[in-house]
C-alpha cells in the first residue's frame, strides 16, 4: 500500500512516499528542506513533489502518517492540517506518531539512547529509548540540564537528534550524527501494524507539551491620576 | 446558472474557523467554529489558542460545509483561503489546509485578503457590486476605508485606524463597564435604552487640523480614554454609572465618526455605493445611522445581515468566485501566510499551477 508520511516537528520539514506491505516498509520518493521559518511554503510542493516522482495520483494512497511532535507549535501544525484535509479529502486513514520516535527507533543498537529535538526557550523536546528503540521515558519538555540527569540514571550511552546536537556541551554524552530529524520509514514501520490490520484513523492530537503563553486579563488601570 | 463557479472558501485569521461554499453569488453553506469562548477570560483574543482551535476545527467544519451544500470536494471548481492579514499561526492553519485540500482533490488555490472578502461577501446578498464603491471595514481588528475599483485585481486605501480597531474600542468600553467580551453586542443593546445625547465625547480626527493629514483615518484611542475618565469620575465621586447612557454616547461617538468619513469618501470621489463590513458593522446604530445620512445624498448603503458582516468562510468563497469569474490566476502551492498582507493585494496569483 502506497503511504504518503509527513513530519514538520523540527526545522526539517519531510514528505515522503512509502510503500508498506507484508515484507515492510519500502521508500519511494522523500523530500527534506531544513528551514525552520518555511513550513507553510515549503510542505505542499514537497508532497506534490513526490507523488509527481512516482507519477502518482493523490487517490493512490492508501493512508497517512503524520509526525504529532513534540514540536514548535506554529510549525507542527502545519504538518498535521495537511495531512488531516488530505486525509479527510482522499477517504483515507490518517496515523499519528509521536515525532521522537522517527529519532530514537531507528537509532537502536542495544544500549539506551536519548533522542532530542530544539523546543527553543533553551529547551529541548527529548525521550529515552531502550536497546530495542522502545520509547521508556518521554516525550517530555526541559532544560537540557534535566535531561541530562534523568539520561545518567538510565545509563544511555548515547544522545541524537537535533536537540541533542545543539546541547551536546550540556548533556555530556557522545551525539550520534544521524538521524537528526525524524525519518519518514522509521515512522511508517512504527505505524505499520495499524496500517496492515486497516485501523481505523486516528485523530492527529499535537504533543504540544507546551500550555499556550496567555494570562488572564488583569484589573484595569485607572487614567485619572 | 450552472456555469458559474463553484467555490468553497476557508477564513482562520482570527477566532474563528470558517468554511463557506459559493456558487456564482449564491451562498450554498457557511459552517462556522468559535473559539471566542476560549479567549473571554483573557479580555482579547490570544493567538496561540485561536490556532490550536483552528485545527482542531478545520476537519468537522469542512465536513458541515460540504454536507449543507450537498456538494463534493471533487465538484468545486477551486478553493479560496484568507492568506492575510490577520494572525500569522492562525492564518497558517487555514493555508495548510485549503492547500491539503487542493493537492489531495487536484484543484487550484487562491490566497485572498481577507478585507476585500469583507467587501465581496455582500455580493451573496445583493448581487454584483457597482464599481467604483466605497467600502467601509470596522471590527475588532481592522478599521479602514477603501475606494474599490476592480475587486478582483486591485483596491485603494483611503484611510484606517491610526491607534486602535473600531471593535477593540467597543470591547474596552464595555470592560470598563463591566459587559462581557466581546463588547460590541453588549454595548449595542445597553444603548438601546440609553440617551446617544447625554455626553458628547470626543470624535477622534474630525477637527480642522486633523483633517489636513488624516482625512480618511480613524482614531479611537483618545475616546476609549475619555470614557474611563468620565466613568472614574462618577466612580470617585461615589454616583451610579449610567450603563445605557454612556453606551450610547460612546456608540453614537464612534458610528458618527465612521459614517461621516465614508460618506465624505464617497461624495469627494463621486461614488454612488457604500458597503459596510466587518463585526462592527452588525451594530444596529451603525447601519440605522448610515442609511438615513447616505438617503440625504442619494447613497445607495450595501451592508449584508450581521452573521455574514462578522468572519466567516462564505466571504472568502463569495471573493475566490468572483476572482475566478474574472479569469484571475490563482496562487502557487508555495503561497504563504502573510499577517501583513498589504491592502492593494486582492489576491496572491502565481504565474502558473503546478
Ligand atoms: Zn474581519
Amino acid at each position: 500500500m502506497l503511504v504518503l508520511v509527513v513530519d514538520s516537528s523540527t526545522p526539517a520539514v519531510i514528505a515522503a512516499l512509502v510503500e508498506v506491505t507484508a515484507a515492510g516498509v519500502e521508500v519511494r520518493a522523500q523530500r527534506c528542506a531544513v528551514d525552520a521559518r518555511a513550513h507553510g511554503e515549503l510542505l505542499a510542493p514537497q508532497v506534490d513533489a513526490v507523488l509527481a516522482d512516482l507519477g502518482a495520483r493523490p487517490s493512490a494512497l492508501g493512508a497517512i502518517v503524520a509526525g504529532l511532535g513534540p514540536g514548535p507549535f506554529t510549525g507542527l501544525r502545519v504538518g498535521l492540517v495537511t495531512a488531516a484535509t488530505m486525509g479527510q479529502a482522499l477517504g483515507v486513514p490518517t496515523y499519528g506518531v509521536c515525532s521522537l520516535d522517527g529519532i530514537g527507533f531507528p537509532a537502536a543498537a542495544g544500549e539506551p539512547v536519548l533522542a532530542a529535538t530544539d523546543a527553543r526557550r533553551r529547551e529541548i523536546y527529548w525521550a529515552v529509548y531502550d536497546g530495542a528503540g522502545q520509547r521508556i521515558v518521554g516525550p517530555e519538555v526541559s532544560a537540557p540540564e534535566v535531561a541530562a540527569a534523568r539520561a545518567r540514571d538510565l545509563a544511555v550511552v548515547a544522545v541524537i537528534g537535533d536537540g541533542a546536537h545543539r546541547y551536546a556541551a550540556t548533556l555530556e554524552l557522545p551525539a550520534a550524527d544521524e538521524p537528526r530529524y525524524p525519518m519518514p520509514v522509521a515512522l511508517a514501520q512504527l505505524a505499520a501494524e495499524r496500517i496492515a490490520a486497516g485501523a481505523p484513523g486516528e485523530p492527529l492530537t499535537p504533543l504540544y507539551l507546551r500550555r499556550p503563553d496567555a494570562v488572564a486579563a488583569a484589573g484595569r488601570k485607572p487614567v485619572l491620576p | 446558472m450552472a456555469d458559474e463557479p463553484l467555490v468553497l472558501g476557508i477564513e482562520t485569521s482570527c477566532d474563528e474557523t470558517g468554511v463557506g461554499v459559493v456558487r456564482g453569488h449564491t451562498l450554498l453553506a457557511d459552517a462556522l467554529a468559535s473559539s471566542v469562548e476560549q479567549h473571554a477570560r483573557f479580555g482579547g483574543v490570544v493567538p496561540e489558542v485561536a490556532s490550536r482551535a483552528h485545527l482542531e476545527a478545520i476537519v468537522p467544519t469542512m465536513e458541515r460545509a460540504l454536507t449543507e451544500a450537498g456538494v463534493t470536494l471533487a465538484d468545486v471548481d477551486a478553493i479560496a483561503v484568507t492568506s492575510g492579514p490577520g494572525l500569522a499561526g492562525a492564518l497558517l492553519v487555514g493555508v495548510a489546509a485549503a492547500k491539503g485540500y487542493a493537492v489531495a482533490a487536484d484543484k487550484p488555490v487562491y490566497g485572498v485578503n481577507h478585507l476585500a472578502a469583507h467587501v465581496a461577501v455582500d455580493t451573496l446578498e445583493h448581487g454584483p457590486l457597482p464599481e467604483p464603491a466605497i467600502a467601509l471595514l470596522v471590527s475588532g481588528g481592522h478599521s479602514s476605508l477603501l475606494l474599490v475599483d476592480d475587486l478582483a485585481h486591485g483596491v485603494t486605501p483611503l484611510g484606517a485606524t491610526i491607534d486602535d480597531a473600531a471593535g477593540e474600542a467597543f470591547d474596552k468600553v464595555a470592560r470598563l463597564l463591566g459587559l462581557p467580551f466581546p463588547g460590541g453586542p453588549y454595548i449595542d443593546r445597553e444603548a438601546c435604552a440609553g440617551d446617544p445625547a447625554a455626553i458628547a465625547f470626543p470624535r477622534g480626527l474630525t477637527a480642522a487640523k486633523d483633517l489636513a493629514a488624516h482625512r480618511y483615518d480613524f482614531s479611537f484611542s483618545g475616546l476609549k480614554t475619555a470614557v474611563a475618565r468620565w466613568v472614574e469620575r462618577r466612580q470617585r465621586a461615589g454616583e451610579p454609572i449610567p450603563v445605557a447612557d454612556v453606551a450610547a454616547s460612546f456608540q453614537e461617538a464612534v458610528c458618527d465618526v465612521l459614517i461621516g468619513k465614508a460618506l465624505d469618501a464617497c461624495r469627494s470621489n463621486g461614488v454612488q455605493t457604500l458597503v459596510i463590513g466587518g463585526g462592527v458593522a452588525a451594530n444596529s446604530r451603525l447601519r440605522a445611522m448610515a442609511e438615513q445620512r447616505a438617503a440625504k445624498y442619494d447613497i445607495r448603503v450595501r451592508t449584508p445581515r450581521p452573521t455574514l458582516c462578522t468572519d466567516n468562510g462564505a466571504m472568502v468563497a463569495a471573493l475566490g468566485s468572483h476572482l475566478v469569474a474574472a479569469g484571475v490566476a490563482p496562487s502557487r502551492l508555495d503561497l504563504p501566510a502573510d499577517s501583513a498582507m498589504p491592502l492593494t493585494t486582492v489576491s496572491v496569483t502565481g504565474e502558473e499551477w503546478t
